[in-house]
């Protein structure tokens, strides 16, 4: 089934200079696959990942999500989708400082509102035990690891059962031991719990292992 | 969002100064400003009504229908002899006795005289008073510094002094004075009390005795009587009452809004001056948040972004900021009046002293819970408004912008 369609998606940069990143960009995501993007830096890798995120709503083409036409919609409606649909792991965690893992990790489940804060705060015991990480549920996200923090932000992706985990690089700052660990924790759940990975890396080896690998280069799509 | 906990304090306190400043400066103003007025106005009857020596309105010439058409020009009208006594105070104290609008009547003679001390003379005004009313309605006893002003009452040989004259006669309490008269007698006096209004020429001038007292030194009977003095309940009607006092009884009547048009126009400036500082000072407060909370953003952006992209929309971003700031302003706006409200005690009890104003010896101090209401809602306003341009920031920015920037 289809999760996420792009039709013939462009994008241009007009600051400094017009420059075409995205040229025509067609491909399709099924339900529980594991796909990684890989190509050098500035080949517009990162940017294709966050039209199809929904965050960059400045492009031209047609985005479909689970057969929904995405493109053209209202901010909120967006904000709503990357809330309950998507879950996002970035190269640097971004945790809230301020709060402790397990608020962290409740953060877009009280955002969602669904269900009541007992309810959410079980979840989120639950999603950071998948992870390994409940033992450190109430401490600051300061006091953790690079790993840790970023088991804790895949958590934080996991909390409202999204349909995809989208991940910019989320290896990219960590050692290959952790960088293990996360691919692992992905693999399992692309295999079963169903669920789509769309991860933009540069990692050879974390690719290699992955359902399906679309290389980029220049702005296009070469198999 | 609640960590910056330094800044956040700072912010606070950027209010609590500014409200505080306001509270302190409103209170402190609006005391000085009550008191100047309650100077004026505790010894300004509502309405005076005296008689006024002027010439007669209508000239001979004009009763004389052969000249309606002509125009008229008389040279040198002069008034012609009359009393300077109201004419009929009786029956104008019986009318303001039974009507509801006045709160309290009280007659004055008012007599011209000199003080004789040695072989120099002052000029003088005696002023007639029944005491007891004058203590109540005029807080005459606020002025004597020195004696009881109800030994008045009994004794009529008594004289209440201005200090001015006392000090010029080198006079003191219980010593006797001569009050010569203009008809040329001469009557002596025991001072029993002295007073000092505050104002040089009154005390240099004045001084107080029992009606009967300047009655007789005019040599007039008891319905001798110069002025009324009236207060009303509402001090607003003042003009109207006098107009119509005026017509009815053919007196001279001054209400208070005609002879102290600029005090009026002096408390006036003097509030605007005091809003005008203050809300500059809260503007100040102002800035000082928005400032904070500009930092803020670039701070936190990175939290902004990864609000946004786990689904937070524009208005979630905008809400936090804006509830934080107010959030600052209410804290703040609350520590500003408890900081202003210490303060104001503080002045309270800070000692004043001034010659002019003899009763007063603390600075005065105006606890109007209209400052601190003020003050609370304006914290909020500002706060508001500081929190908005930022909340507005933060809500444009593009997650996509900040996740790629690192």
């Amino acid at each position: 089934m289809s999760l996420l369609q792009a039709k013939s998606i462009s994008k241009s940069f007009h600051i400094p200079v017009e420059t075409e990143i995205l040229k025509n960009i067609s491909l399709e995501l099924n339900t529980g696959e594991f796909v990684s993007i890989m190509g050098k830096s500035g080949c517009g890798k990162s940017t294709l990942l966050y039209i199809l995120s929904t965050m960059d709503t400045d492009y031209t083409g047609e985005l479909y999500f689970e057969n929904q036409l995405i493109t053209g919609q209202k901010s909120g409606v967006l904000s709503r989708i990357r809330n309950e649909k998507i879950g996002f792991v970035f190269q640097f965690h971004y945790l809230l400082t301020e709060f402790s893992v397990l608020e962290n990790v409740m953060l877009p489940a009280k955002k969602l509102g669904k269900k009541s804060i007992q309810e959410i705060k079980e979840d989120a015991l639950t999603k950071l035990k998948i992870l390994d990480m409940e033992d450190q549920a109430f401490k600051k996200t300061n006091r953790l690891s690079g790993g840790q923090k970023q088991r804790v932000a895949i958590a934080r992706a996991l909390i409202n059962n999204p349909s995809i985990i989208m991940g910019d690089e989320p290896t990219g700052n960590l050692d290959s031991k952790n960088a293990d660990t996360v691919f692992n924790i992905f693999k399992e759940l692309s295999e079963k719990e169903n669920l789509s990975l769309l991860i933009v890396t540069h990692d050879e080896d974390f690719a290699k292992k992955t359902d399906r690998i679309i290389h980029m280069e220049d702005g296009n799509i070469v198999q | 969002m609640l960590a910056r906990k330094k800044q956040t304090i700072i912010a606070a306190l950027g209010v609590t100064f500014g409200i505080g400043a306001y509270i302190i400066m409103m209170s402190f103003m609006s005391g000085l400003n009550d008191l100047l007025d309650n100077l004026i106005l505790n010894r300004t009857p509502h309405i005076h009504l005296f008689n006024e020596v002027k010439p007669t309105k209508k000239q001979p010439i004009d009763f004389d229908s052969n000249y309606n058409l002509t125009l008229k020009n008389i040279s040198s009208i002069k008034p012609k002899k009359q009393q300077i006594k109201i004419h009929n105070a009786i029956p104008i104290i019986d009318y303001l006795n039974s009507s509801k609008k006045v709160k309290s009547i009280t007659p004055q003679v008012k007599a011209q005289a000199f003080y004789l001390g040695g072989s120099s003379q002052l000029n003088g005004i005696l002023t007639g008073v029944i005491i007891q009313q004058e203590v109540a309605q005029y807080h005459l006893n606020d002025y004597i510094f020195e004696g009881n002003s109800m030994d008045l009452q009994q004794n009529e040989k008594g004289i209440i002094l201005g200090v001015g004259v006392a000090n010029k006669l080198s006079l003191k309490m219980g010593d006797n004075i001569q009050i010569g008269t203009l008809r040329g007698e001469i009557f002596p006096l025991k001072i029993i009390g002295l007073f000092q209004s505050g104002m040089t020429e009154v005390d240099n001038l004045q001084s107080y005795v029992n009606l009967r007292t300047a009655q007789r030194i005019m040599g007039e009977t008891n319905d001798y009587i110069t002025d009324i003095l009236i207060k009303l309940h509402t001090m607003k009607n003042a003009p109207v009452v006098a107009r119509e006092l005026e017509e009815k009884f053919n007196v001279s009547a001054l209400d208070i809004q005609t002879s102290n048009a600029q005090f009026d126009t002096g408390t006036f400036v003097r509030n605007l001056i005091s809003y005008a500082v203050s809300v500059a000072l809260l503007i100040v407060a102002g800035f000082g948040i928005y400032n904070i909370l500009n930092m803020l953003i670039y701070e936190k952006m990175n939290d902004i972004a990864i609000l946004k992209a786990t689904g937070f929309s524009s208005g979630d971003v905008r809400w936090i900021f804006i509830s934080q700031a107010i959030i600052i302003g209410i804290i703040g706006g609350i520590l500003g009046i408890i900081l202003g409200y210490f303060v104001s005690l503080l002045i309270d009890r800070t000692p004043f002293t001034s010659h002019a104003i003899p009763n007063v010896d603390t600075y005065p101090v105006n606890y109007d819970i209209k400052f601190y209401i003020v003050g609370i809602c304006f914290a909020f306003i500002a706060t508001y408004f500081a929190g908005y341009f930022p909340s507005q920031k933060a809500g444009k920015m593009d997650p996509v912008d900040i996740i790629r920037g690192q």
